[in-house]
């Protein structure tokens, strides 16, 4: 694909001698909602963290094969990790806001950045609550603690500081699977609220929520990805028996 | 039917051993709750008999700068002011505190975050050492190394604040370390993860985030410690000159509450005025633990208010 922002090719991933991802490849068009959908083990946390370099914390990790950003190596030596992980940004299963509050929170990453002006943090926080969904349930708190927020809200707060950074690539791990169905919703609410504007890769064992909310959707399977369709017609009419099977409830 | 009520109604040999066992842990527990209750009271009721029976006045014990039990001054007063003492013992411990705090913080940080591996390996088995060193060592080597080393550096006897303050600096850094490396091990994995996912350098990640959300189990560490140094008596007594003067700079001769207590406790005799004065110096280092232990729980409320 000639317009992909991000492109993976043969991706292979050793944890030791054990390979966990068996070398395929796959690309993300600009913009737009991407699910990765699979069962338990498959791959699917392995394979996201292996796109921001969330590897490198870990020893013993080994990754080969080529990962592209807008023509960038990923994993060229040169490659800053710091400046990749600005522009590919994660948000994980449990709403993780640091202890401070709300506002420092959705801060962190412009000031880490260096951006101190008030007037420009200030708008861009309430910009980045505002994509998340959570302005109007925050807005008069913003100085409370995160830690003082439902798990949902939580959650969103969460997003809203991988936003405030404003990465062109948001990787998401479950972000729902820990929240109750209405909050669940809130976040979906979020991500189709934000899906023009950036490019959103998400894993979900929900999925009903993958086909809610995804453009298209990849079906991963023992390290392998098996296929990779648009969403609708990976749900109706995939190509892969194995896919069949899953969705239908067979295994998994 | 009536094997059931039986059966309900009898007690059961589980029931029964529940019962012994409660009974145990409950007597376990009257008796420690005794003992502390009759410590508290024997030196409640003897430090309290300076004031009540020798008829020493409060502030003047607390406020008077001449110790010298059993002689008068000029106006027929004991000399009984306990404020050299009081003041080296918050001296020396705010001051190894104060020394010890960011070598504590920044050996935690390597063991925990820079290289957990050699932290793991060599530093932790070390500091486990250090802490199970006992006191009476650290303060032969201050007698032996820092106090000719302050002789010779900056004269006088060598014996002084500075000296007590290096002892315990060295004696309180492992506990305050360990305490500290324990701390951030607990900071959860995932604030280093998502500090480092929105594009946090590593040391970002740990000053702003990690040290940010151990700060009250950083704060207990260091409370911990100067507990242990305002308690710490053989050490300190060791090298810290047991002047009981108003120390003037760091490097003059100075007493703590401790070292005066024990070098004088056995030459009093009990029941007189010279001893109970002593006792007096035991209330308050027992009050002062308790301030401590307060502070620390305070702290820990306010670290897990979320
Ligand atoms: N740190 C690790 N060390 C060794 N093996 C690992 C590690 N993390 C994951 N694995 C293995 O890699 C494989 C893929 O795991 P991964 O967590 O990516 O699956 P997943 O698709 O995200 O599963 P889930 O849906 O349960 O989150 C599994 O076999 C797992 O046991
Ligand atoms: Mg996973």
């Amino acid at each position: 694909m000639a317009d992909s922002i991000l492109t993976t090719e043969n991706v292979r991933l050793y944890y030791g001698d054990k390979e966990a991802l068996h070398g395929f490849d796959l690309d993300f068009p600009e913009k737009g909602i991407t699910a990765l959908i699979g069962p338990s083990g498959s791959g699917k946390s392995t394979y996201i963290r292996a796109i921001n370099r969330m590897h490198d914390l870990t020893e013993g990790v080994t990754v080969t094969g080529n990962f592209m950003f807008k023509g960038n190596n990923i994993y060229a030596p040169t490659t800053d990790t710091v400046e990749l992980r600005k522009q590919i940004g994660m948000v994980f299963q449990q709403p993780n806001p640091f202890p401070f509050s709300i506002y420092d929170n959705v801060a962190f990453g412009l000031r880490i950045a260096g951006k101190t002006k008030k007037v420009e943090l200030d708008e861009i926080v309430e910009k980045s609550l505002k994509q998340a969904a959570i302005w109007d349930e925050v807005k008069d708190v913003l100085h409370k603690s995160a830690l003082s927020l439902s798990g949902g809200q939580q959650q969103r707060v969460s997003i809203a500081r991988t936003l405030a950074v404003s990465p062109d690539i948001l990787l998401l791990d479950e972000p729902t699977s820990a929240l109750d169905p209405v909050s669940s919703h809130k976040i979906e609410e979020t991500l189709m609220n934000i899906r023009n504007d950036y490019t959103i890769i998400i894993v979900t064992h929900n999925m009903s929520q993958a086909s809610r909310i995804s453009d298209r959707t990849a079906f991963f399977m023992d390290g392998n990805l098996i296929e990779v369709s648009p969403t609708t017609q990976l749900f109706t009419d995939p190509k892969e028996k194995q896919t069949q099977d899953y969705i239908t409830g067979r295994f998994g | 039917m009536d094997q059931i009520r039986e059966s309900l109604l009898k007690t059961s040999i589980a029931t029964k051993r529940e019962r012994f066992g409660r009974s145990i842990t409950m007597a376990a527990l009257i008796l420690i709750a005794v003992i502390v209750v009759s410590i508290f009271y024997f030196i409640a009721s003897k430090g309290l008999s300076t004031f009540f029976v020798d008829k020493i006045n409060v502030w003047e014990f607390l406020s008077g700068k001449t110790w010298n039990p059993g002689t008068t001054d000029a106006h027929g007063k004991q000399e009984v002011g306990a404020l050299p003492m009081i003041v080296g013992s918050f001296l020396i411990t705010v001051l190894s505190a104060i020394i010890a705090t960011p070598f504590a913080i920044g050996t935690a940080v390597f063991m925990t975050e820079i290289s957990p591996k050699h932290g793991a390996r060599i530093l932790q088995p070390v500091i486990e050492l250090l802490v199970g060193i006992p006191s009476v060592v650290y303060g032969f080597i201050g007698l032996t190394v820092i106090v000719p080393l302050q002789r010779h550096i900056f004269g006088g006897s060598g014996f002084g604040v500075l000296a007590g303050t290096v002892v315990l600096f060295v004696m309180i850094l492992p506990t305050v370390t360990s305490m500290t490396v324990d701390t951030l091990r607990s900071v959860p994995q995932y604030y280093r993860e998502s500090a480092l996912a929105i594009g946090a350098t590593r040391w970002q990640a740990i000053y702003k985030v990690i040290l940010r959300a151990a700060t009250p189990g950083i704060l207990t560490a260091i409370v911990f410690g100067m507990a242990r140094a305002f308690g710490e008596a053989l050490a300190v007594q060791m090298v810290v000159g047991n002047a009981p003067i108003l120390p003037t700079n760091l490097t003059s001769p100075a007493a703590t509450l401790t070292s005066i207590l024990t070098q004088g406790i056995g030459n009093t005799v009990m029941g007189s005025m010279q001893n109970d004065v002593l006792w007096t110096l035991a209330l308050i280092l027992l009050f002062m633990s308790l301030v401590f232990n307060i502070i620390i729980r305070v702290i820990g409320k306010k670290g897990e208010l979320k």
